[in-house]
Formats: structure tokens, sequence, C-alpha cells
């Protein structure tokens, strides 16, 4: 060692400097904390200034009545209905594609390069604008490429009758039951939007099912293999049974998310004036927010601030609501190991 | 020598000049929970002392205590006095950043910062605003830490790119920077392979005319190796079910591996442990 | 639950092996398709915006340099030319909103980030995040209200009646606030995620040379976890860019060359909803326009999704 590089590190050289980096110590805290609670405080002002503008205004006409001509008659009834309809026919088409991704890419999926290009999509589809998945089931949902429209190449080959009706194309009955039709294209009905809603929520059921699935401790796997049962007879009596509180609870907070969201509604061309209450799924529907959205663009300061802000209030509701039931499933049902 | 409970156990005095850090009845406590009781230890000045036992005795919690890292620990607490240079380090008076500043410590595992080398060991002089010549602190470190020759030509490279051992001595040098008195070792060659231990343990012993050491270890060979003075904990075996760390002896290292005064120490250091 | 197990595999054991592996077969396979079909929506996504957007611009009244050059955009005019289909204004308010909400979202929630991993207490953080991620569930038409209602009465009181500025009914700074104030959780939910990751050894070594939190924070976990922290303001710019309803509300329809943020502005986002709502039949020039803006829009988000999915990969990578 080249003992004569040595420099003497005296103590004398540390200014240390102590009270000055503990008051920076206090100013930095108080900077994180304000930036925490900035965000508390416009939650909390939110919520103040529309329950001011709008609690008034959530009496039994918002739930009796159709949208109106005089605010004081103007209700929701359709939205609403619109709303159940089309969350729970998200529900129905999401959950099954939805947890089969998320069992084959748990269980199944080998590790090599399709499985990384799964992820990578899913984890980029959750980042797609909800704008943009409007547009998808405006053309795929909606149009259907335009194939049944009158005279597309397709209803010409075919020589498919085409029905004038409201979504104007093809038309099954199954069995003469109402709801067992099909109708070609979906049109601007309700299973139109629950399918585009599904698309879009897709990627939250699938990483939320992940979890979980992942939660599920390999040692039960390995309990069941031990039994000599097949794969899918472990996962779907052992693995599943044990992740499905956790599968529900992602699948309600999902949901929550497509309840809110407008404008890949509004692109389907959901209707904001819908003066009753649908039939069966192919009918034409609005839903809250857009009901919500609708009343804000109106001029009058009663629509566009109280029934605005009572819509809003009942959307919040139904929110808190759907979220309070995932947190308890998730307390219920939360097993440590 | 012990004052309140039945453990036995043995110590040696020091003359108050010769020792550094004085730990007085010290209870150590996580989240309520006692995990060190009534540990009394003199530290000699300018020594290395080997801080042995089997792993659950709280040697850690004893040496992590020494420069307040428990601090940041959440539910930590403790009692008693941990007295250096005429204070107590647990008063509220004293700083623990002026303390760490002055008891450095060294870990289990290598945890250089994302950093080139040279920004590794400066870490610690730019936060303490260090008034010199960065360059030089940083050479000079280095130097001592036996790393200089190794790492001399790419100083601006990231520090992961060197090997365990080099990283441990890299680790050393950033302790050394900042110019401590006491140098706390936790265990710094249990990740390493046998080559970068021995490395490691030369180097302790030429870092002793400069600072004391306080060295944590599970390995007996190295704290025989290594000490001048080794203190052996075990867990209070009147309650063993609370698994509470109690130091049993503290002697000259020589004297205790010879010849200890306890049959406790015996039987561990022999193996016939537990 | 055991005596359940047996008595249905005592079943399966008496079904031939055949059946059995073909049930597997089958199983996998159906799985296998559930798996591969979110491809299927992002190939449905890419041909559906630009089969239309293409068929956009293959209208002799549209060309695409004029498209992207060009800094008129009136879709609507009686006069249907290449000159009024410029898409820039429509990007500069896009991207005036996503400069204004991220220079509000980025820096709120890396100290909200800072302060929940490094500073606050378990209890306190395990009641502060999920208040914060309130704040992304609600709707976003929520957050057009609260521009409207609370933000623009608050400029018009502040600037207009103060300080004599002037401030639109519609403008792109209330919507900009509100389009922040929904980012903050996202930003800090994945800074606080990467600076989480950074192992606890550091943050120790750096406390062991005499660092104060606040040094240890900046100096070491922040740098450290500086590729997930820039992945997270590339994701919350990236929600910004895709909003849709709170902008569409507060910050007005007229597609304007501006960089005044008092001014009302139009996005890409709002430009497909006038659209939308005013029912443009499909295949005519307007029903296809905003697929040729929809494209662009995906773009952008892709682009930047992408780009903040590799760096994050990166991150891990050093970490786990």
């Amino acid at each position: 060692m080249e003992a004569e590089k040595i420099i003497s590190i005296d103590t004398k050289h540390y200014k240390e400097n102590i009270s000055r980096r503990n008051l920076a110590e206090k100013i930095f805290n108080v900077i994180l904390l304000i930036s925490v609670l900035f965000g508390l405080l416009m939650l909390t002002v939110l919520i103040i200034d529309i329950a001011v503008g709008g609690i008034a205004w959530v009496r039994p006409e918002l739930f009796e009545n159709y949208h109106s001509r005089k605010p004081e008659n103007a209700g929701m009834k359709s939205a609403i209905a619109g709303s159940i309809i089309v969350i729970l026919l998200t529900g129905l088409f999401s959950f099954p594609v939805g947890v089969g991704a998320a069992i084959y890419l748990e269980e199944y999926a080998p590790k090599n390069r399709l499985t990384d290009f799964i992820n990578l999509n899913i984890n980029n589809l959750a980042g797609v604008p909800s704008i943009v998945y409007g547009m998808l089931g405006l053309v795929v949902f909606g149009r259907m490429f335009g194939l049944f429209s009158k005279d597309s190449w397709f209803v010409n080959l075919f020589n498919i009758p085409i029905e004038s009706g409201a979504t104007g194309g093809w038309k099954f009955f199954l069995f003469d039951i109402p709801w067992l039709e099909i109708h070609l294209p979906f049109g601007r009905s309700m299973v139109a939007g629950a399918l585009t809603m599904s698309l879009l929520i897709l990627p939250i059921v699938i990483i939320a099912s992940r979890e979980a699935i992942r939660a599920v401790p390999p040692s039960i796997r390995e309990g069941g293999y031990a039994l000599g049962t097949t794969k899918w007879h472990v996962i779907g009596t052992l693995v599943l049974p044990i992740a499905f509180p956790g599968i529900l609870t992602g699948m309600i907070l999902s949901l929550s998310r497509a309840i809110g969201e407008t404008a890949p509604l509004i692109i389907m061309g959901a209707f904001t004036y819908v003066p009753f209450l649908p039939k069966t799924v192919w009918d034409q529907f609005t839903v809250i927010p857009i009901q919500i959205y609708n009343w804000i663009t109106l001029p009058q300061p009663e629509y566009r601030v109280h029934l605005a802000a009572a819509g809003i209030l009942v959307l919040l509701v139904i929110l808190f609501l759907m979220n309070g039931i995932a947190i308890y499933l998730r307390k219920k049902f939360e097993i440590k190991w | 020598m012990n004052l309140t409970s039945n453990i036995q156990s043995y110590s040696i005095n020091f003359h108050d000049d010769a020792t550094i850090i004085n730990a007085n009845q010290l209870n150590i406590y996580y989240s309520g929970k006692l995990t060190v009781e009534n540990f009394n230890l003199q530290v000699p000045k300018n020594k290395i002392t080997a801080l042995i036992g089997p792993s659950g005795c709280g040697k850690s919690s004893v040496i992590r205590s020494f420069n307040r890292m428990n601090d940041i620990i959440p539910g930590f607490s403790l009692e008693g006095k941990i007295i250096y240079k005429g204070k107590n380090i647990y008063s509220s008076r004293e700083d623990p950043v002026r303390i760490r500043r002055q008891i450095g410590m060294v870990f289990q595992k290598p945890n250089p910062f994302p950093k080139s080398i040279y920004e590794n060991v400066a870490f610690g002089a730019r936060v303490n605003k260090y008034q010199g010549n960065l360059d030089e602190l940083v050479e000079s470190s280095l130097i001592q830490a036996a790393l200089w020759d190794e790492v001399k030509d790419k100083l601006k490279e990231s520090a992961y790119a060197l090997s365990g051992g080099q990283q441990q001595r890299l680790c050393i040098a950033r302790a050394i920077a900042v110019s401590p008195d006491i140098l706390l070792m936790d265990e710094p060659a249990s990740a390493l392979d046998p080559v970068a231990t021995l490395k490691i343990e030369e180097l302790m012993w030429e870092l002793k005319d400069k600072y004391t050491i306080v060295v944590v270890t599970h390995n007996m060979q190295q704290a025989s190796r290594v000490s001048d003075y080794t203190a052996f904990m075990s867990l209070d075996r009147e309650k063993i079910e609370d698994r509470i760390g109690v130091l049993v002896e503290f002697d000259e290292t020589t004297k205790l591996f010879t010849n200890p005064k306890l049959k406790e120490t015996e039987d561990y250091i022999t193996g016939r442990f537990g | 639950m055991l005596k359940n197990l047996s008595k249905s595999s005592f079943i399966s054991f008496y079904n031939p092996q055949r059946v059995r592996n073909l049930r597997e077969r089958i199983i996998a396979i159906t799985l296998f398709g559930c798996g591969v079909f979110s491809i299927l929506v992002t190939i449905g996504i890419i041909i559906s915006l630009f089969s239309e957007a293409i068929g956009f611009f293959l209208r002799p009244e549209v060309n695409l340099i004029t498209f992207l050059t060009g800094t008129n955009w009136r879709p609507l005019a009686s006069q249907v030319s290449p000159e009024n289909f410029g898409v820039r204004p429509l990007i500069r308010g896009t991207l005036m909103i996503a400069v204004i909400s991220g220079s509000i979202a980025l820096p709120l929630g890396l100290g909200s980030a800072i302060y929940l991993s490094e500073y606050a207490s378990d209890r306190l953080r395990s009641i502060l995040k999920p208040s914060l991620e309130l704040l992304a569930g609600i709707p976003t038409v929520v957050y057009g209200y609260f521009a409207l209602s609370f933000v623009t009465p608050i400029l018009k009181v502040v600037l207009e009646d103060q300080l004599g500025i002037r401030v639109s009914f519609f403008n792109a700074f209330s919507a900009a606030v509100v389009v922040g104030i929904m980012i903050i959780p996202i930003v800090a939910s994945i800074s606080e995620d990467a600076m989480r990751a950074v192992p606890r050894s550091l943050r120790e070594g750096a406390y062991a040379l005499g660092a104060t939190k606040f040094e240890v924070s900046t100096k070491v976990v922040v740098p450290a976890a500086l590729s997930g922290i820039i992945s997270a303001f590339i994701i919350g710019i990236s929600r910004a860019i895709g909003e849709t309803m709170a902008v569409t509300i507060a910050a007005g329809a007229t597609p304007r060359m501006t960089l005044n943020p008092l001014d009302g502005i139009q996005t890409m986002t709002a430009f497909i909803v006038q659209v939308s709502f005013g029912d443009a039949p499909s295949g005519s020039i307007n029903g296809q326009s905003i697929f040729a803006v929809g494209a662009t829009l995906f773009m952008m988000t892709f682009v930047m999704n992408i780009i903040s999915a590799s760096i994050l990969k990166r991150f891990r990578e050093v970490y786990e």
C-alpha cells in the first residue's frame, strides 16, 4: 500500500450543519404532507360541492320519472335501469373470458415469448384511453364493419333479408322467445354497449383475477396433485374456490370502473333521451353518467347545477356501495397463509 | 457483576480511559417484546471486539443500537444507556444523524448505492458537508479499504459492476470516508466467498489502528482470528421460550476460546450447544 | 373439504382415461383462447381505427400532409377542403391539458409517493393510500362538473375580478386542474410502488453514513427508483391525453391554436365526443374524421405506454 498517499481525514473537515439539515428535514416533511393532503382536500371539496348542489334534488321524481322539459319533473329512471342492465351484462361477458385468461396465464402458460407478449399486451390495453374502446365497439359491435347494412357485399352475396328495425339488420328469433333473439349488427343496443364495456374492463379483470389466483399458495396445488388428480381438477376444486372471493372482489371493482364510464357509450351512440324502460337487451338505452353529462350541457341552472349534482350523488352512492361490498368481501374471506 | 438477573455471566473490566462505548443495562424491545435483556458491555478503544453467539440471540440488535440504526425500525424501543465520549447517545439532546456519522456501520450484504464508485464513497462526505478536497478523500478512503488499486481506473463506473467482495470493501471505504471513530460490522463477510472473507479480515486488522471495530459474526473461527476481545451472547436459558438474548461472557479472545469461565460458553465454542 | 375431494376424485378415477384427457385438452385450449383473446382486442382496435382512418385519408377532400401540419380544424365548415382538416389545433389543445395537468400532478403525486413510502407509518399509510385512490375511482364526468361548478368560478373571481384577466367560461385551465387532480393517485401509486421496491439495505447504508431522512429520500431512494418514477410520470401524462369527459365538459369546443390556457380549446377526445353526439352517419367525412383523430390519439398513448412499460421492466430487472 502506498502509505504516503494516505491523507489524514480530520473530523474538523465535516461542517455537519446538523441544525440546518434538520430544518430542511422539517420543511420537506411539511411539503410532502401538503402534497398528500392536497389530494384529500380536493376530494372533500368535490364531495361537499356536489352535495350542496344536489342533495335537495335527490327526491322520488329522480328515480320515478324520465327526463322532462320541466326540471322539477325530471328524473333518470331509464338511465338507472340502463346502467344496471349494462353493468350486469358487462359482468356476464367479461367474467368468463377474464377469469379464463387469468387461469391460463397463472396456471397453464409456458414461459415463452407468446406469454411475454400477452402480458405486455394486457398491460398496454389497460392504458388505452376508454374513448378508443368506444370506437372499437362502434365498428365491431355497433356496425359490424357494415356487413349487415342494406347493400353490403355480404348481404348481396348471401341474399340476407335485411330489416329496417331499430338496429337495421338481421334478426333471429330463437324459439320465438323475445329475449332469445339476436340482432346483427348489435347497433345501439345494450348488448353492444356491454360488450364494449367488457373489452374496456377486461385488462383490469385479468390483472385482479391473476392476483387472487397467485395468492393461493403452491402447497395447495401440490397437495392436490399428490392425490393423483388432473390439472383442471386441482384448479377447479382447489384453487378456484379459494381464489373466488378475491376474483369476485376484483370483478366488482372493475364493474365500478365501468359504471362511471361515459365516453365509450357516447361513441357507441347511446342516447341521451330515452323515455321508456328497455324491454329487451336489444333496446336503445342511456346510462347515469350520460344523463348527467346531458344535464350539465343544458343551459338552465336547475339541470346544469342541481339535477346534474343529484345524478352524481346517486352515481357516487352506487360506487361507494360497490366498493364497500368489495372491501367487505375481501375482509371476510381474507386468509392469511 | 450482574445486578438484576440470576443469569450467570462474566465480564472483564477496563479503565474508563481505555473504552470508547459503555453499554449500561440495556433492554431492547421490538413492538413491546423484550429481545435483549440487561446487556452490559465496555468496548475497548482501538481494538477489535467480536460479538458471537447462536442466531437469534440479539447480536445484531445490540450492534445496531450502538449507532441508533434501530431508530428507523418501527416498534423499536430501548432502556438503559449507551455512553459514548461521556454522553448517552440515547439522550434526547443527541442527534442520531451526528451519532451515525461518528459511528459507522457495514452491513451483512454489501449495499452499495446504484451510483458510481466515486459517488458511493463521496456520499457521506457530501451530505455531511465535507470541507476538504473530495477527490483526495475518495482516494484515501479507497486506499485504506484496500480497493484503490482495483478501481482507480473506473471510479465513474457503477458500483454494481464490482464483485461481492469488492462491493463490501467499497462499503467499508464509504464508511471510513466520513471519518468515524468506530466501525460497526454486522456479519460483514457472511455473504462472501472464503477468499473475499479473508481480504475483509485482513482489512479489519489494518484498520484497527485508526478505528475501534465491533464485529458481529456467527463464525467462531473468524472471531478467534481477527478479534482482540470476544463477547459471547446467548439466549436466556431460564426463559428459553421467550428467546431473550443475554451477554454470557466477555473476555480477551484468547482466554475466551482457550479457557472459558462459564460452562455455557465452553459448550458453545466446542460445538456442544443446544 | 377433504371428504369432498376424495369423493370427487373417486368419481374421476372411474372416468375412462381417454375421456378425462380429452376434457383436459378442451379446457386447456379454451383457457388458451381466453389468454390470446386480449391480443385479438388489440388487433381489433388497430383494424377498426385504421380502416376508417384510411378511408378518411383516401378522400379527395383531405390529405395526410395537411392533416398533420394544418392549423385549422373546421370539419363542419361549408367548404370541405384539406385546409380545414389540420389536426394541430386539437393536438395543441390536448397537449396543453397534458402539460398543465402534468405540472400539477407530477410534483404532488411524487410528493405523496415519497410521503407514503418514506414518512408515513404503516397505519397512516393504510388510511391515506386508499383515500387517495378514491380520487382515481371517481367518474370523469364528475370531474367535469367539478371544473365548471368550482374551479372556473374561482378562476373568475381571482383572475377576472381581482386582476382583470379575461377568463372564458369554458377554458383549458379549469379542465387541466381537474385532470391533474384525477391523475395524482396514478402517479403517486406507481411511484410509491417503485420506491418501496428499493431495498431497505440501501436506506440503512445511507442512514449509517449520517444522512437525514430527507437526504435518504431524495439522494438515495428517489434516484434508485427513478426509472419507476419516470414510468409513472409517462403513464400519468398518457392518462391526461386520453382523458375525455372532463375536458369535453369544461374545456370548450373550439379548436384553437392558442397558448392561453384561459381560452376555450378543444382536445382530440372532446372532438370525437362532439361528432358522436351529432350522430354523423357512418361513411360520411365527419364520421370518418373521428377515426383519423382517434388513431392519432391511440398512437400517442400507445407509444407512451410502450416506453413506460420498457422503462418499468428494466427497473424491475434491477431489483427483483
